[in-house]
Order: structure tokens, then sequence, then C-alpha cells
């Protein structure tokens, strides 16, 4: 009988318990040794590490608050009469998916906070991707043995755009049913093959029989997200392997990680990061509107939205597409359209530059060793001066997609305002490279005095007329006293005392007390006395 | 030391269990009173509960999506900071050290794994040549066999499709909602999107009628009598990146895309004179029939859109 066995037992504590499921698991899949190597791995305790967490937790959010959304969207372009509860669109014809979207806003509980929680998780993916990809880059995390896990990443940033895309495509609103309707121009404007491929992904000229926003949705849903899901643990299991990086410091070498251990410690605060990221998104999706498909109706062919703008991470794509001069090449029947320079060429060579970013610099500055020290951006100016260039490039371009809504803003003339993008695209970054370049090395020239600051002189005016510089008292950190190189401060003699003092009273500042200057107890106490 | 252990650099050299744990300083806590933090991520926690209780009972009653976000926002922040907390100041603080070791494999390694991929295993393939190419051969027709279906089940091929829309000699100029437009119908400086006859709503179909004047209107040589009575019809597709053309600005006589801001010029054939649009928006040549419907004379005689390659 069951009870007599149990009683034959002696009874396990819940340790035991777990000790013992431990062990059960461990005699199947022998985990210890690489277990205790895992919960041993060292996260190094820098801010900037943070940054990779947020694109992932993000990620997380999307994943979950999209398989939500999927139990109420219809991916379907058929046409149907609204009798939802949006009182304004009542009655008008719509399509099921954007009958749906406007359903999960409306009449699902959480709905909307679902939705513009998703849509909020995506554009900070992509930002969160975007400063970390910053990060990276500017500290030479991407050098050897890295250039692999870089490849993943920008793989990544590739594919979150492009479902970033797919996704606020779905609801066949207004404005998105106007991008998708651009996107079938750039894929039409390839040459040779860019019909084809246009016709093969829409199911024939646009805007197709209806096929596009099943097949967007497949790919939104499945295919893309699938590939991300593992290239994200391609990337996390990289760097698993090669360890993280670090800045130096103290007890810092190539030869070691120093910070904090996966458990406990790393694994409670990422654990509550995550927490914070959704909490911030649901406080985001709850309270910062974010696309309003309502406000925009639905999407026909022959009807268009004023200032309308694409998803941020988009915009640089639709500036470019806004500055290009209207140029085309037509010969011997056949043409290369307007748009393949700025929505196929310049994507296609941005990111090609990406991938091969580790590679040319290895090959340009002749570095193939392993690095595991990160640098300060400072302590290469070469390579930061070309990243911030590139940075402005592509800011330049982001403001270039509101060029009506500057032009409204401002009250100038929107030619005027197309006229400027155009030249200042291109001058800007050198001018953003220079002064980067610059400030790389006075911050070098800073760096050997470990950042401290210079000590400050006060101009003093006497009644008389007559200027004394007389030094500040000296605060902890001064550059001149811990470089030893502090010059005698100017001798408050009895004389310059006395017109100070009638200069203090004559603007209504109390006589001063003695300052006493305590520098570093090692340079010797020096007393000021001013009286 | 292996690669597994974690010591300080107080320790280094030692077994992490040679440690005595009493004396290891990074065992110690941040927190100079845990038991005040411990007392405050119970809050942060207690918080949490809160929330997301009121969250089941406004999921029951119904409420703004404001609230909903707000429970969330405040329930997720307390564990967070609860968890963060907890972590950090009630955790080991270390700091802990990791030794970094060589990622490649020895040389022996590599040579011992060379030994059996092109040793064992690649010659033994090289020796039946033959064979992998009638494999490689076998999968080859898998593959233009699957071309097939892949490619009909995308689309057709673009084919003519691109080059003509539905308007055609005598297409009679409708409404969006499929009226028929007489040529009283528009006031000089009205206009209106317009579709052939049995295509309203057609994507390529649609065009737009501007009256820009009230006498015959000739925006080229060899456009004659295209624009009857003041009436002029441009295709609606941007031929920058395709967007409708939705915006005329009747004192200068030009329509304006609002994707991208090209400009055309209505009176002169709708020439781009601003933005990157590259040709002007072809125009159709009208009539009017004998009972005063406004007609097309002909389709368009150029593709309508965006460029491509097969222009």
């Amino acid at each position: 009988m069951p009870s007599l066995l149990k009683k034959d037992k002696p009874k396990q504590t819940g340790a035991e318990k777990a000790t013992a499921g431990a062990k059960w698991l461990d005699d199947r899949l022998g985990l210890a040794k690489g277990g205790r190597v895992f919960f041993n791995k060292i996260f190094p305790d820098h801010w900037s590490f943070m940054l990779g967490e947020i694109a992932l937790y993000s990620f997380v959010v999307l994943l979950v608050t999209g398989v939500f959304l999927t139990l109420y969207y219809v991916p379907s372009a058929d046409m149907m009469t609204y009798h939802g509860s949006y009182a304004p669109l009542k009655g008008t014809q719509v399509s099921a998916a954007y009958n749906s979207t406007l359903a999960i806003s409306f009449n699902v509980r959480f709905g909307l906070l679902v939705r513009q929680m998703h849509h909020w998780a995506a554009d900070i993916f992509l930002g969160a991707i975007a400063v970390h990809m910053c990060r990276v880059f500017f500290t030479g995390a991407f050098r050897r043995p890295r250039e692999l896990n870089w490849i993943v990443g920008v793989t990544l940033l590739i594919l979150g755009i492009s479902n970033g895309f797919l996704g606020y495509s779905l609801p066949d609103d207004l404005i998105s049913g106007t991008g998708l309707r651009i996107m079938f121009s750039v894929v039409e404007s390839i040459p040779v093959v860019g019909t084809h491929l246009a016709f093969w992904l829409f199911g024939g000229n646009y805007p197709g029989n209806g096929v596009i926003i099943p097949r967007m949705y497949m790919l939104h849903v499945l295919l893309v997200p699938a590939i991300m899901v593992a290239l994200v643990g391609a990337h996390l299991a990289l760097l698993v392997k090669q360890k993280h990086t670090q800045f130096s410091g103290p007890g810092k070498t190539e030869k070691n990680v120093v910070g904090t251990p996966m458990w406990p410690g790393f694994m409670f605060k990422t654990q509550g990061y995550f927490f914070l990221v959704v909490a911030v998104l649901a406080g985001l999706g709850g309270w910062a509107q974010i696309n309003p498909i309502w406000q925009y109706g639905q999407y026909f062919p022959y009807k268009v939205s004023y200032a309308v703008q694409p998803d941020w991470y988009m915009g640089w794509l639709d500036g470019a597409l806004r500055i290009m001069p209207s140029w085309e090449f037509q010969n011997f029947g056949y043409m290369i359209p307007n748009m393949f320079f700025p929505s196929v060429l310049l994507p296609g060579i941005a990111f090609n530059i990406f991938i091969v970013w580790p590679f040319i610099e290895a090959k340009v500055r002749k570095d193939y060793k392993e690095h595991h020290l990160l640098e300060r951006p400072r302590d290469n100016p070469w390579r930061t001066s070309i990243g911030a260039g590139a940075l402005a490039f592509f800011f330049m371009l982001f403001a270039a997609s509101s060029t009506d809504v500057l032009a409204n803003y401002f009250n100038i003339s929107l030619n005027l305002v197309l006229w400027f993008f155009r030249f200042a695209t291109y001058i800007i970054p050198f001018i953003v490279s220079a002064v980067t370049y610059k400030m790389c090395l006075e911050l070098q020239a800073l760096g050997q005095y470990g950042g401290r600051r210079k000590r400050f002189n006060v101009v003093l005016r006497t009644a008389e007329g007559e200027y004394l510089s007389v030094k500040t008292p000296a605060r902890p950190g001064d550059l001149d006293i811990l470089s030893g190189e502090e010059e005698e401060p100017l001798e408050l003699t009895e004389q310059v005392s006395q017109k100070l003092r009638e200069s203090a009273e004559l603007i209504g500042v109390s006589g001063s007390e003695s300052t006493k200057v305590q520098p570093p107890a090692d340079e010797g106490v020096r007393t000021v006395e001013r009286d | 030391m292996s690669e597994q252990e974690v010591t300080s650099t107080d320790n280094v050299g030692k077994n992490e269990d040679e440690i005595d744990p009493a004396q290891d300083p990074r065992l110690e806590l941040l927190a100079k009173k845990p038991d005040q933090m411990e007392k405050l991520i119970a809050l942060c926690f207690v918080v949490a509960i809160v929330c997301f209780v009121a969250m089941m009972v406004f999921y029951v009653k119904g409420s703004s999506t404001q609230v909903e976000g707000a429970l969330m926002a405040v329930g997720f922040g307390g564990l967070g900071v609860g968890m963060v907390a907890w972590g950090k100041y009630l955790m080991p603080k270390g700091p802990f050290e990791e030794e970094r070791h060589l990622i490649g494999s020895t040389e022996e390694d590599q040579k011992a794994f060379a030994d059996v991929f092109i040793g064992r295993g690649t010659v033994a393939v090289k020796r039946r040549s033959f064979l992998g190419k009638l494999l490689g051969l076998a999968t080859a027709v898998f593959g233009i066999f699957a071309l097939g279906p892949i490619m009909d089940s995308l689309g057709p091929n673009p084919g003519k499709a691109l080059d003509s829309t539905a308007w055609k000699k005598g297409s009679k100029v409708v409404s969006e909602h499929g009226r028929a437009i007489k040529v009283d119908d528009l006031e000089v400086g009205g206009f209106m999107t317009v579709f052939p006859e049995g295509n309203v709503g057609s994507y390529d179909g649609q065009t737009l009628l501007i009256r820009a004047g009230s006498s015959d209107i000739v925006t080229m040589a060899g456009r004659e009598t295209w624009g009857p009575k003041g009436y002029l019809a441009y295709s609606k597709v941007c031929t920058h990146a395709g967007c409708p053309i939705s915006l005329y600005q009747q004192e200068t006589e030009q329509l304006l895309c609002p994707c991208h801001q090209s400009l055309f010029n209505v009176l002169q054939a709708a020439e781009p004179v601003f933005g990157p649009a590259p040709r002007p928006l072809p125009q159709l040549p009208l009539a009017i029939d004998k009972n005063g419907y406004i007609v097309a004379q002909a389709g368009y005689n150029e593709p309508i859109g965006p460029g491509y390659w097969n222009f």
C-alpha cells in the first residue's frame, strides 16, 4: 500500500528533494561541469553592457505580445462593412485585416495596450540595437575574435527593420498601405529582375490579388521571427563561448573578465531589468499613443494622407528617397529607375559596409590580434570620427524624411528645405568627422591627467580699478595639485588683501573668512590664508 | 587554474574551495543594512501584487488603456526595482574574476580533426567521386523541378502587365462612385479622381481630372486635342514611388505628391518641376462625346507610375 511505503522512507527536506532532482537530471544529461562554468560566467558591470539587454528583452516582449495579437488579427484583404464600436467608421467598407485591428483596439480587453506595447517594443528593439551597435563599434568590440558575432548582429538589425516594416503594414490602414505601394516600387526598381521580384512578392501587378497581407503575415509571425530567434540564440551562444569584452581598469587585463557572476547576482539583476523593460513598454503602451489607425482609415490604392512618415527606423530610407535628384537612366529601351539609387543601392552599400567593417579595419590597421579589452573612442580617433560621420549622415537622411513637416513648422519654402538637405546631408558628416577627430585628440591629451579639471582663476577688480588674478580655493582632483605643477598662487600681501577687502565692502560682500584648503596629504598641507 | 574557477584578486592562485567563505570579502553584501533593504524590496513586490490584483479586477470590469498601462507599468516596475535591488545589494558584491583562455584549439587538436575529416572521410568520399557527382545532379534536377511550382505559386510573370492600363479608346470617365462625368460637372479650378468605366477603384486606372480653364488647353505640341473645354487628365500614380498624387494647387497650377513632395506643372504636360520625380505624369487624351460625357480618346501612350528595367 502506498501509505506504508511512504512511512518506510525518511522524510526529505526541500533542499534534499531539489538535490535529488538535479542529480536525476545530471545522471541523464551530465550538466554539472558545464553548468558550473555557465553559472560562473562573468558579466562586466559597465552600464553600456545593458544596451543589448534592452534589445533582447524588447524582443521577448515582442514575441509574447505578438502571440496575443495573432489570436485576434485576421490576415485577409476581404472587404466588409464595419459594424464595430468606433462610431466614425461605422458603415464604411474596410478589409478584414483593418476590421480586426480595430477590434483589437476597441473591443478586446487590454487589446489596445498590448497592440501599442507591441509597436513600442518594435521601435525600442531597433533603437536599442542601434545604440548597442554604436557601443560595439566605437569601443572596437567587433575586433577579433568577435567578427562573426558582429555579422550576426548586423543581420539581426536588417531582419528587425524588415519585420518592423512588415508588422506595421499588416493593419491595412491608409498610411501603411502607402508604404507598401512604395515598397512595390522599390522592388520594381531593381535592374533586370525587379519587375519579376515585385510580381512574385505581391502575387501580380500592384496591389495584387489580396495575397500580400497573408504573405506578409506569414513572414512577420513565422519565417522572419524564427530566423531571428535562431540568430539571437547564436548571438548569445557566441557571447558565452567568447566571453565578454571589458573596459580596462584596475585588475582588468586581456586574460580575464571582472564583474558579476551569472549566478546569482547577474541573473537577479537581469531578470529585474527585464521587468523594468516590460514596465517602460507598458507605460508607453498605456500612455503614449502610437499608430492610431482608426484616424487614418482603410487603405484604398487611390487615397493618400498628408505628412506621411514611416516608423523611425525606416526614416533614413524615406529621407534618401526625398533628397534624391530627379535622375533616371534610360538607354536601349532599358531603365535604371530613380528609386534604385536611394532605396536599393544605398541600404545595400550601407549594410555591406557594416558587415565587412571588422575586416576592413583589421586590414587597414594591420591588426589581426585578439582583443578583449575595449578601446575608449578617443583612443581610436580614426574609427571614432568615421563612425560619427556615418551617424551624422544617417541622422541627416532621417531628418530629410520630414522635409514637408519642417517646412510647415518653420514656415519656410519646401524648396529651400529640400535643397538644404541635398547638400547638407553630404557636407555635415565631414564637419562632424573633423570635429570628432579633433575632440578625440583633445580628450586624449586630457586623458593623461586622468580626466582631472584645471584649477580656475578668479579675476578681481579692486575699487581703484586694478585687476588681480587669484586662484580659487583648491578642490580635490585639481590638475596642478595632482601633477605637481602647481604655480605659486598670487601672494596675498597685506596690501593686496587690504584692497580686496575694500572692494568687497564696496560691492556688499561680507568680509571673507579664512579659507583653509586641504590638498592631498602626500603633497604636504598648504594653507592659504585669505583675510 | 582551470577555466571555470572564479577568484577575486585577493585570492588569486587559490582554489574556490580553499577560500574560507567567512573570510572572503567578495561574498559580503553591498547593503549596509540588509534587513532594511529586504523590507524595501518586499514593499516593491507587494506593490506589484496589488497592481496585478487590480489588473484582474479591471479585466473583469473593463477600464481604460491608460489605467491598464499604468497598473502594468507600476506592477512590473515594482518587480524590476525589487529584483535589481536584490541582485545588487543582497548578493555577493564581488568583484569576481574569470580567466580567459585561448579560444582557438591547439594545433594537435586541429591536426587530429583534420586527420579524421580528411583522412578518414574526404579521401573515402573522393574515391567514389562519380557517385558524388551523380548525387549532386539528382538534387540539382529536383531543384530545377521545384522552381516551377515555387514561381507559379508566387505570382505571374510581369509580361506586358505594366505597359498598359484599363483605359482604352472611348472609355467613359467615371467618379470613384461610378458616376459618369459630364462636361459641366467641374468648375474651373476643380479636380477629382476618376476611373475608366468598369474599373472603378483600380490602382493603375486612377486618374486626376482637372478643369484648368474653360476653353481647350494644349499642354504640349502634338496634344492639341487632348484638353477639351479646359479638362486635363493625368495619371494619378506618381512617376517617382507610385504614391497617389492628391494635391492640386490651383494658384500655381501644380500637382503635389504628398509622399516625397514632387511637383508637376499641370499646364505643361505635368513636367516635374521639383522633387525627386524623374518623368512627367502620363496624360490621358480626353474628348467630349455627343451626349456631353467626358471620354478617353485613347489609353495612355506610355506606361504609368514608377520606372522599371524593361521600360
